[in-house]
């Protein structure tokens, strides 16, 4: 037996993922922010998409280039001040934007990649984010329900792959990408380096390859994933 | 009052520095001393600050600075960076504020209208550490008191702070309301006094200077 291949062009990967789609990118910040895939989101020009992300990256790079070219209707993230082009589109009414707590979002889709309907939970039960939200009562304490995420896509940034889709994350790129990665009907990675079937211990494998659909080789990086000098 | 704010941390134990001036602790921390540092993206045993010359591309905190590892050091994702925060394995986070209740609500995420940049992790570490402290200004750029009665503005979590320490003073969050503990060196306590938004409890004893 031999495990198969899943390597794919950029383009290939992309064109599956169609016009009002819900997709969830991975990153935070820079670190782990799929820039190469993004990039190619634009320019074939899927429209009327929901993002899910941490944030918004900064202008002018990763998911503001989406939210620039009008591709963006609906954004659930956590924080999105380090993009001040974002907060204009919301203050102005361009981006309906639904803001998670952090750990929270992250529970979120991973309950989604476990296949469980919503999680319980009191975090914000004070404040602005549990407006609208159902509350109710477990063992005499009261807590929101917090649906799962799912997403119709995930967009995930890896140091490095097989061919198969085993996926290693890079340092504090690892973030959001390994919950995402089990949450997506169509799971899309980039990788810096692809190898071949082996190259990854068993026991480095931080995805594991089933969750993977396609596996994108970068063969150089762009400048949006180098240092940001502010 | 950050070099004050920084001899709050015990040996040993586990602290998430809130972004902005929290961060700057860190710079007070003598280098062998026994704390763990946390941050929200996924480090725990968070290193010394890199310029860009010298920084990893994949290695930030969660404001986005350039840091480094030390021995010892660990990643780990999203999900797991908040179990630990949730479930009473961190010990300290210090943060900003716009406002600090006399209750201890804590409001510093959301200006309406003006500031909505979201709240990140700072719902759950103001709502789940064993201990929250506020590191801020006694009032802001136009003079109005940041310790009030009540917030006005969107609550981070409730009744979450237990100290401030600001520009001016050391001050708890006790039952009865802001009690104040310690004094700038320069500011007397009619200062404070005036500068606080809401009743402010005076030690029977000397007040220690910082």
């Amino acid at each position: 037996m031999r495990l198969p291949d899943k390597t794919c062009t950029i383009e290939a990967a992309i064109a599956r993922i169609p016009d009002g789609a819900t997709v969830m990118v991975g990153g935070f910040g820079v670190p782990g922010t799929p820039f190469a895939l993004i990039k190619e989101l634009v320019q074939q020009g899927q429209r009327n998409l929901t993002i899910i992300k941490n944030d918004a990256n900064e202008r002018g790079m990763g998911v503001d280039h989406l939210l620039a070219n009008g591709q963006v209707a609906r954004l659930i993230t956590t924080h999105i001040g380090l993009n001040p082009g974002a907060i204009e589109m919301l203050n102005a009414g361009d981006l309906t934007v639904e803001f998670n707590a952090q750990g929270i979002l992250a529970e979120r889709i991973r309950a989604g990649g476990a296949g469980l309907t919503a999680i319980l939970t009191d975090i914000g039960i004070d404040t602005d984010l549990a407006l609208g939200k159902q509350r109710i009562e477990i063992d005499g304490k009261t807590v929101l329900v917090e649906t799962a995420l799912r997403a119709d896509a995930a967009l995930i940034h890896a140091e490095r792959s097989d061919i198969f889709g085993n996926l290693g994350y890079a340092a504090t790129a690892r973030n959001f990408s390994p919950l995402m990665a089990m949450a997506a009907d169509l799971v899309i990675a980039e990788a810096e380096l692809v190898l071949p079937l082996g190259a990854i211990a068993a026991d480095a494998v931080q995805t594991p390859g089933p969750f993977v659909d396609h596996v994108v080789g970068l063969s150089e990086l762009s400048k949006e994933y180098a240092v940001v000098r502010r | 009052m950050v070099a004050r704010a920084a001899r709050e941390i015990e040996p040993g134990i586990v602290v998430n520095l809130g972004i902005g001036l929290p961060t700057k602790v860190v710079d007070h921390i003598p280098r062998d001393f026994p704390v763990c540092l946390h941050t929200e993206n996924g480090l725990t045993g968070i290193g010394p600050t890199l310029t860009p010359e010298a920084a990893d591309r994949n290695l930030i905190d969660a404001g986005g600075a350039y840091v480094s590892t030390i021995p010892g050091s660990a990643f780990f994702d999203s999900a797991v960076s908040f179990a630990l925060v949730r479930s009473g394995r961190l010990d300290l986070t210090m943060l900003g504020a716009f406002e600090v209740a006399q209750t201890g609500d804590l409001a510093n995420w959301k200006i309406p209208g003006k500031f909505s940049p979201g709240a990140g992790g700072g719902i759950e570490l103001a709502q789940m550490a064993k201990r929250v402290v506020v590191l801020t200004d006694h009032t802001d750029r136009a003079g109005n008191p940041k310790l009030k009665k009540t917030c006005s503005l969107p609550l981070t979590a409730r009744a979450c702070v237990a100290r401030v320490f600001t520009d001016m003073a050391v001050i708890d969050v006790v039952p009865g309301g802001f009690a104040l503990r310690e004094l700038a060196n320069g500011v007397s306590i009619a200062e404070v006094t005036q500068a606080t938004g809401a009743p402010l409890t005076l030690p029977d004893n000397d007040i220690p200077r910082f």
